[in-house]
């Protein structure tokens, strides 16, 4: 392995990702009362808020997951998956307007391509972990940026792809409201791959390279095309989110592309939790809600605000939501024993 | 051949600025293994801060020079102390994210006060006009950064070899116990390097104020160019940072020159060679392998 540098020696992650191993150990009717609580809630969401709202927040869900399957369970903070989110939301858009397919197999050709996508791209940013792997990520999603700033005559550039359809079999979705309910399969089929991947002998496997690189090599895991394959399986995640994206706006914009966008996903994922899969989902959640109060109420400067909350986060309370309820259960539990 | 000598300088000139912000950022990492994201928002807040001195207060050019870079050095120093320090011995993501979360309220902080569109900032009547080469000209204002920037690259690299403080850092970056074991105070030396990093960020903004269009953003797009660049070089490396941004301030203004059928290219050739980079050397060109773990 002489490609391997800069690996974090165990000493270098005091704080490891603890939530899944909390959370595992939950027993079974926590788990499943958990898991109709999060349906229950997701059944009702456009009735407690405005549709289009809730349509963020779950193409925001997805992007998490994404994110911490990575960020989590392999150890790899990506800060450039806008890279993904942003081609799949092109890609999508480009395919319902110009080719009229029906918008979940336009969403699914978004993904495709952003998992294409993260082919090269992972295969090189994998050379490197930690700090240096966040960099590369960045720097590789800011090349895209440009290049769809450029590409004016595909992608409209500044003024952004505009009348993405909603087109399902002739099927009226202008309403947000109808239209959550038509893409809540198609997020929670996401969710359910990301939560069965993080519990196959392969997610083990993932976990087992986060926690320590050089036995997993030493066990004859092929560390470097173990992490590519997830980078590549995150990129599908986070296209699936922003395909949906595009298509619940009906408009693609630059923004899809920014590295503010990344930086976001990253952050919406330590709020949650890193490392529990399901926090992501909350973090997503709190985070829209915020951003789309904060336009409401003419705010301008939300940077100040969201900025803000990514150092109060990281300062103070870096477990984020799900982990602190998780090893607050834990210590219950402990307890009582 | 007086156009190759025009892209050249050219070329030389942006590169100081990216030698100036990746020196900064690794001299930043080698002491505290802290990858300052917020270092182009210093940047930003150097050349903003020399604007508003100069409109507002009528400041002139060279006291903002000393001011802007002093005055937000102890920034640094500050914000080192209140907050960075206490997450240097967690998993280095934490203090790439937190600065993170600065470079969006800083960035929102002056785009409240000033808006987001550029303003003008006059070049120093002193370096106005431009020198003759004989063969070519080149603007006295480019050509006094292009020398300025080298001399202050000259000086650290001076400090670091060359006195008994940069022995000190540079023997704390590579082995900060061993070094501790000697009964050297490394702790003493962490805030007063980061201060000096912001502070070469602030300076590069000051300089870049009269030459490059001033407004709240200018920072983070740069600085996500100069991650890339000190990939290229080796972020352990401090001569490598340097001589990256060099090089790669060279090959974006050739290619802008000779591949012009091409938009794409100055914009994104930086990336095209730390891909090609990472193929060849992941650790950069002038950084050194660690051992696997």
């Amino acid at each position: 392995m002489t490609n391997t540098v800069d690996t974090p020696t165990d000493a270098s992650r005091s704080t490891p990702p603890s939530g899944l191993i909390a959370v595992a150990r939950a027993p079974g009717w926590v788990r499943y009362a958990l898991l109709a609580v999060g349906l229950a809630v997701a059944a009702w969401l456009p009735n407690g808020l405005y549709p289009a709202v809730a349509v963020d927040i779950l193409c925001w869900a997805l992007f998490a997951v994404a994110v911490d399957l990575l960020l989590g369970f392999t150890g790899l903070m990506s800060f450039g998956h806008a890279a993904f989110w942003g081609t799949s939301a092109y890609v999508t858009g480009l395919v319902a307007i110009h080719v009229g397919l029906p918008f979940p197999l336009a969403v699914l050709a978004g993904a495709l391509a952003a998992a294409v996508l993260a082919v090269p791209i992972g295969y090189l940013a994998v050379k490197r972990t930690g700090i240096y792997f966040a960099m590369v990520t960045l720097a590789f999603a800011q090349m895209v940026y440009y290049v769809a700033n450029e590409w004016r005559s595909v992608t409209q550039g500044e003024n952004g792809l505009q009348g993405v359809p909603r087109e399902l079999f002739g099927l009226d979705l202008t309403d947000d409201y109808f239209f959550y309910y038509a893409i809540l399969p198609i997020v929670l089929l996401g969710l359910a791959a990301a939560w069965r991947i993080v519990h196959s002998p392969f997610g083990r496997v993932l976990v087992g390279i986060r926690d320590n690189p050089a036995r997993a090599r030493a066990l004859g895991y092929p560390v470097h095309r173990y992490k590519l394959t997830a980078f590549v399986l995150s990129g599908f995640i986070a296209g699936l989110g922003g395909g949906l994206f595009a298509v619940g706006h009906r408009f693609v914009s630059l923004d899809v592309l920014h590295w503010t966008t990344s930086g976001k996903a990253v952050i919406v994922v330590v709020l949650g939790g890193i490392g529990t899969l399901w926090g992501g989902v909350l973090g997503a959640a709190l985070v829209v809600r915020l951003e789309d109060w904060l336009s409401f109420s003419g705010f301008e400067a939300i940077g100040l605000v969201t900025g803000g909350i990514f150092v109060l986060v990281v300062v103070l309370f870096r477990r984020g939501i799900w982990g602190s309820v998780a090893a607050l259960a834990h210590r219950l539990a402990a307890r009582r024993r | 051949m007086s156009g190759f000598a025009q892209n050249t300088f050219n070329g030389l000139v942006s590169g100081a600025f990216y030698a100036l912000l990746a020196l900064g950022l690794a001299v930043i990492f080698g002491m505290l293994r802290v990858v300052n994201f917020a270092h182009g928002a210093f940047y930003m807040l150097g050349a903003f801060g020399a604007y508003v001195l100069l409109s507002e207060a009528g400041v002139p050019f060279w006291a903002a020079l000393v001011i802007m870079p002093v005055g937000l050095g102890l920034l640094g120093m500050a914000l080192e102390r209140a907050v960075i320090h206490r997450l240097t011995k967690l998993d280095p993501l934490y203090n790439f994210l937190l600065a993170f979360g600065l470079t969006l309220i800083l960035q929102d902080l002056v785009k409240l006060r000033y808006g987001v569109q550029s303003s003008p900032y006059e070049t120093p009547s002193l370096l106005s006009g431009s020198v003759d080469f004989g063969l070519f000209d080149f603007p006295t204002y480019r050509v006094f950064i292009l020398g300025f920037a080298v001399l202050l690259c000259v000086a650290v690299w001076w400090v670091l070899t060359r006195t008994r403080i940069g022995m000190v850092v540079r023997a704390a970056t590579e082995r900060p116990d061993l070094t501790r074991a000697f009964g050297i105070d490394v702790g003493r030396w962490v805030t007063p390097v980061f201060g000096f990093g912001i502070g070469l960020a602030g300076l590069a903004g000051v300089l870049a104020a009269p030459m490059r269009a001033v407004n709240p953003l200018m920072g983070a797009d740069l600085i996500i160019v100069v991650f890339a660049v000190v990939v290229i070089g080796g972020l352990g490396s401090i001569f490598g940072s340097v001589a990256a941004g060099f090089g790669i301030g060279l090959v974006q203004a050739w290619g802008e020159a000779y591949l012009s059928n091409f938009p794409l290219v100055s914009q994104t050739i930086v990336f095209v060679v730390m891909a090609g980079v990472l193929l060849w050397r992941p650790a950069g060109l002038f950084g050194r392998e660690e051992a696997p773990a």
